[in-house]
């Protein structure tokens, strides 16, 4: 294929597409001169370099297209449907020739006359005529039309232009100049009879005049234009109308101009110019951006280049700043500021704006509105938003997928809209903008929404999530299952209105260039994808990290914050079965190294330098997972050109490429997603942010006194200290054996003795005993070491996960702590330890009901067990509205233990309206605070409790309950 | 220069049917890549480790704004390396558009052998080496390994897709 053709290709290519979306804007906007000159301009090159190449049946389909177009222009045709639908016909199946003129390199065999039969008849008026008028009459049309059209002008002038150079004496001479010249000829005819914008063919001649040709050249080439257009069979008449062109005078406007012609541009052109052919180029670029066409190819090396030219720039910095005074400094700043402007001004060489990728989403709309006779309008804005070209062909098909969803199962028909009270009209929006670094586009509609019950559904059939989970997600997070893999199959396309369909894929294009994707809707009110994409992948900014004397590069992208650690002292880190967590102000961080991760030697000259140093924590972020790098040093952050990884090493998952510092070494590029893949494969770390996330939701200010001791397995423990009698610290010599059970004689009864692990102790040596008195009966908890009583707000961040005598893990004197559950240490050592107590207080009568009013998981957990072990049947309310309608749905009650402070209506509220109600009006309500002073109980007793415990001694609370218990029996009696 | 001379030298003597070899050292084994194939000859350079990366693979390289990696050929057939990758020579070849260095011990002269003068390996030869090696050419005093880019490199390029 030869280059003129390859770049008409390019050309066409590049006019169709434009083409697709104006004429779709000129049914909205019949009446827009410009657009409509446009529109017509580029189907009228596209006709005419057709005519150049020999390209018949392009021309002519091209041709029958601009005749309808130029009576439109000429406001002798309305822009109807008909006349959009018949013009996007023409363009279709323009589009299938010159594809397959890109494939084969030649027109393919076939007929276009019921095409131009149609635009005929539509240029004509005409809507169901018969192709009666199909071979064009002689003597109709312009003189334009008679003169062969703008193909027939060009080939008279070719012909002139030869037989003028074979003729003339200066021919030779004049060679070079002559494609000019035809060109400027042709265009000078097309003005002057179709009174385009440009350079009339007078002024052509006079320009050759003035640039010294002679008269007899003139004339020369005046007799050869005749001669031109004779030979193509134009008749005599019309070839002196022709002639007669060349002399009329600028001033005399040509009479066949049409009142258009005023709403044109104005000229402003200047024909004293040398050469005849400036002009031409002036008058084509009109209105136009002055572009070059540049293969990508050179681009890419282009940027290629100026990357290694930002490293040895980089590189030259770093010598100068060793050498301090040099006479290089000034070149070399000089140099640092040209490179820096090069490389932006390269990176503009790549940077496209959006609206190329949108280009053809009109037409599909308008399409796709006509199939399915949806009225849906396309807004977009922000189209000249620019991005890396690399990253506008990633999110091309995202894009157009999208929409086409919005349009299809977004927008309601129109019958329905109306009945919704929406307008006839469905609107799907695009928009891209620039926020900081990023893109952001948005693909929005105001159709039917997704409802959230039906993804639900989906989800459960489909298995992607229990109930459970579900129970516990935001609508928002529910939805974002829309792009799950396993939700596009067939059945989720039609029962949930195929939304699902490949979102997955999109979301993984959109992802593969470090974008996110975010989806929302609300049912009935529409939809809303939101894109957030990086500019460039060319250049990143990083931080360098260096581990066991190894640098990496860690995309800033992702980096949160930076915290240093002092190894000595080390506060806020901890182990959880091995696992290093950080206590990052009010959450726990799962840790990983990164000397692990990428299995580094841990060399023991560098953990010892490193144990009295300080480490570093790089707080990361992937998506929603937030956890902390560990790394030994943290240097300064450097722009980067990112490299692909080598081939033998692009399995590894960690690199997301590689890069050259300014210093010359080579270092590997982090990537995020794969450290954090590299975290979460181990469950524990996963656990600690899922556990992170509710553990937010509850309250932390109750401030609690706890017991924080060592055992086992060294990690600190702690228990609240109202649960413990007394300390002791016992030789464990002295403990005896009674049957199963190790016991102490202490105080004069039998304490047994048992380990963190329930086995009874049988271990030799001093040891402190944590001791749980109850009444007469003890319980001895061996330990290794107390080590502090700590007042700390109680936020469980860790539950239990099923490890027995462990309620959970909170943070406590900034040490991930396990809080022992003693009511389960308590039933292993003795299993009648509750059961005697229960026959007292209750007799015979058999289980209590107890409502529990707590927000607080920690005491729910201390006190459920604790209560149903004592004999009460327990029903936990997690705050005072749930206790309400509990009570008001018929739950009989006997006693109700309840919290003040809670979120929403406080204890104080609650009882209040429990009073006020008669069927609740008097059951014993205990309140269960932490508030302890006097004031507070007498509130509460106003307030209508029927006795007050504090949360210090959960233990009085079967007390109180026991006794409330008498005093109703009492009252009844009485009764 | 000397080398240059001393190629010229050969091809004359030896007529066209020879081949010209850039000679090297791997743990006292003499071995041969063909001229053509050698893109560049390094003195001992800072190399990155590349954690995680096979054991052949001993970094990467910067050569001029490229990054190339590094193959410890002792590793690769199974010699002790340790303090090799400090000192060793880079012999650079391209495999598939990409550049790698071969660390050696030492790297020689060019020299031009007689074609009809390759033998096949001994089927003796350990595994590791038969497979890298393409032939071997009895000289004076030594025996040289003919080294076979393709499969040095094929070999540690294929092998991760897991």
């Amino acid at each position: 294929m030869d280059d003129l053709l390859k770049d008409f290709l390019a050309e066409t290519c590049e006019a169709l597409d434009l083409l697709d979306s104006e004429i779709v804007e000129l049914e909205q906007r019949p009446g827009d001169p410009a657009l409509l000159g446009s529109i017509f301009r580029v189907m009228h090159t596209i006709k005419g370099t057709c005519g150049f190449l020999g390209l018949p049946r392009l021309e002519s389909v091209a041709h029958a297209a601009e005749d309808v177009l130029g009576r439109v222009r000429d406001g002798e045709l309305a822009v109807s449907h008909d006349v959009i639908s018949q013009v996007l016909v023409a363009l279709d199946r323009i589009k299938e020739l010159v594809a397959s003129l890109g494939a084969t390199g030649g027109e393919p065999a076939g007929e276009d006359r019921e095409i131009i039969d149609a635009l005929r008849r539509i240029a004509n008026g005409e809507t169901a005529a018969p192709a009666s008028t199909a071979p064009a009459p002689e003597k109709q049309g312009s003189l334009f039309d008679r003169a062969g059209a703008a193909s027939g002008i060009d080939t008279a002038c070719e012909l002139a232009c030869a037989g003028f150079a074979a003729k003339s004496a200066d021919g030779a001479e004049l060679e070079p100049e002559l494609l000019k010249l035809q060109f400027a000829l042709a265009k000078g005819f097309e003005v002057a009879l179709q009174s385009t914008p440009g350079i009339d063919i007078a002024d052509v001649l006079t320009c050759l005049t003035d640039n010294g040709w002679t008269e007899e050249d003139i004339a020369l080439l005046e007799t050869e234009i005749g001669q031109g257009f004779r030979s193509l069979g134009v008749e005599e008449e019309d070839v002196a109308a022709l002639l007669a062109l060349l002399h009329r005078g600028a001033q005399d406007a040509p009479q066949a101009a049409p009142p258009l012609q005023t709403e044109q541009e104005p000229v402003v052109a200047a024909p004293a110019s040398a050469n005849p052919s400036t002009e031409k180029h002036d008058a084509a670029a009109q209105g136009q951006t002055q572009t070059l066409r540049v293969n990508i190819n050179v681009l890419e090396d282009l940027m290629t280049l100026v990357s290694e030219l930002v490293l040895t720039r980089n590189q030259l910095l770093q010598i100068m700043r060793s050498h301090g005074d040099s006479p290089f400094a000034a070149p070399l700043q000089r140099l640092n500021q040209v490179t820096t402007e090069l490389q932006e001004s390269v990176m503009m060489t790549r940077m496209q704006p959006i609206g190329n990728a949108w280009g053809k989403l009109p037409r599909l709309v308008r399409d796709l509105s006509q199939e399915v006779g949806k009225k849906i309008e396309l807004v977009m804005t922000g189209a000249d938003t620019e991005l890396d070209r690399q990253i506008l062909e990633s999110i091309r098909d995202p894009l157009t997928h999208m929409v086409r969803n919005s349009a299809d199962h977004g927008i309601e028909m129109a019958a329905d809209r109306l009945a919704a009270g929406k307008p006839e009209h469905g609107t799907v929006e695009l928009s891209a903008r620039h926020e900081g670094g990023h893109i952001v586009v948005v693909v929005s509609d105001d159709g039917r929404g997704l409802p959230t019950a039906r993804i639900r559904e989906k989800v459960l059939t489909n298995g992607l999530a229990t109930e459970i989970q579900l129970e516990g997600m935001s609508e928002q997070q529910i939805q974002q299952f829309i792009f799950r893999p396993g939700f596009s199959t067939a059945a989720a396309v039609t029962s949930v209105s195929g939304r699902g369909v490949g979102m997955d894929v999109v979301r993984n294009n959109i992802e593969k260039i470090g974008g996110i994707i975010e989806f929302q809707s609300t049912e009935g009110v529409g939809s809303r994808f939101t894109i957030k994409i990086p500019l460039t992948l060319a250049i990143v900014s990083a931080l360098i990290v260096e581990c066991e004397g190894e640098r990496f590069a860690l995309p800033q992208n992702s980096v949160v914050e930076l915290v240093r650690i002092n190894r000595a002292t080390s506060k806020g880190l901890d182990n959880i079965n091995g696992h290093p967590v950080y206590r990052l102000r009010d959450r726990l961080l799962p840790l990983v190294s990164l000397c692990e991760i990428l299995g580094l030697p841990q060399t023991g000259s560098a953990a010892e330098t490193s144990e009295t140093d300080s480490m570093y924590v790089v707080v990361s972020q992937v998506g929603a997972f937030t956890f902390g790098i560990i790394v030994d040093k943290v240097f300064d952050t450097e722009e980067i050109v990112v490299k692909p990884v080598s081939r033998c090493m692009r399995h590894i998952s960690c690199f997301s490429g590689t890069t050259i510092l300014g210093d010359g070494r080579v270092i590997m590029i982090l990537d995020p997603n794969g450290l954090a893949s590299a975290v979460s494969a181990s469950p524990h770390a996963e656990a600690a942010t899922l556990a992170g996330n509710t553990g937010r939701g509850s309250r932390r200010d109750e401030a609690v006194s706890m017991l924080v001791f060592e055992a086992r397995d060294g990690g600190p423990k702690a228990v609240p200290l109202s649960l413990v009698a007394r300390l002791e610290e016992t030789d464990l010599a002295t403990a005896e054996k009674a049957g199963s059970l190790t016991v102490l004689q202490y105080r004069g009864g039998l304490m047994p003795l048992i380990d963190l692990d329930g086995n009874p102790a049988e271990r030799k040596g001093r040891h402190p005993i944590l001791v749980f008195v109850d009444g007469q009966r003890m319980l001895g908890l061996v330990v290794d070491r107390v080590v502090d009583i700590v007042d700390a707000p109680l936020d469980l961040q860790l539950s239990g996960g099923g490890r027995p005598g462990t309620l959970g893990s909170a943070i406590i004197a900034g040490a991930a702590t396990d809080i022992v559950d003693t009511v389960y240490y308590l039933r292993q050592s003795n299993t009648n330890w509750f059961e005697v107590k229960t026959e007292s207080p209750f007799g015979a009568e058999g289980e209590r009901n107890v409502l529990l009013v707590e927000d607080s998981a920690f005491f729910r957990n201390l006190l459920i067990p604790m209560l149903t072990v004592a004999g009460y049947s327990v029903t936990v309310a997690e705050h005072a509205e749930a206790a309400i309608s509990l009570c008001k749905d018929g739950g009989n009650f006997d006693v109700i233990v309840s919290d003040i402070e809670m979120p929403g209506l406080s204890g104080f509220d609650l009882v209040r309206t429990l009073r006020a109600d008669e069927r609740t009006s008097a059951v014993p309500i205990v309140a269960f605070s932490s508030h302890a002073n006097p004031k507070d109980i007498a509130r509460g007793r106003e307030a209508g409790f029927t006795d007050y415990v504090t949360k210090l001694d959960p233990t009085a609370l079967l007390n109180v309950l026991s006794r409330t218990h008498t005093e109703e029996n009492h009252k009844e009696d009485a009764a | 220069m000397s080398t240059a001379l001393h190629r010229t030298a050969s091809t004359t003597a030896a007529g066209a049917t020879t081949e010209d070899y850039v000679t090297m050292t791997i743990g006292g084994q003499s071995f041969g890549i063909p001229v053509l194939n050698v893109r560049d000859v390094l003195s001992p350079q800072v190399i990155t480790r590349i954690p995680l990366a096979a054991p052949e693979i001993a970094g990467s390289l910067n050569l001029r704004g490229r990054i190339v990696t590094a193959i410890n050929m002792r590793t690769r057939l199974g010699l002790p390396s340790e303090g090799f990758v400090e000192r060793a020579m880079a012999v650079v070849v391209e495999h598939d558009d990409e550049p790698f260095s071969l660390l050696v011990d030492e790297v020689g002269e060019v020299l031009s052998v007689p074609l009809q003068r390759r033998e096949s390996v001994p089927a003796t030869l350990d595994e590791r080496w038969r497979e890298v090696s393409q032939g071997i050419y009895r000289l004076d005093d030594r025996l040289l390994l003919v080294l076979s880019v393709t499969s040095v490199l094929g070999a540690i390029c294929a092998a991760p897709i897991h």
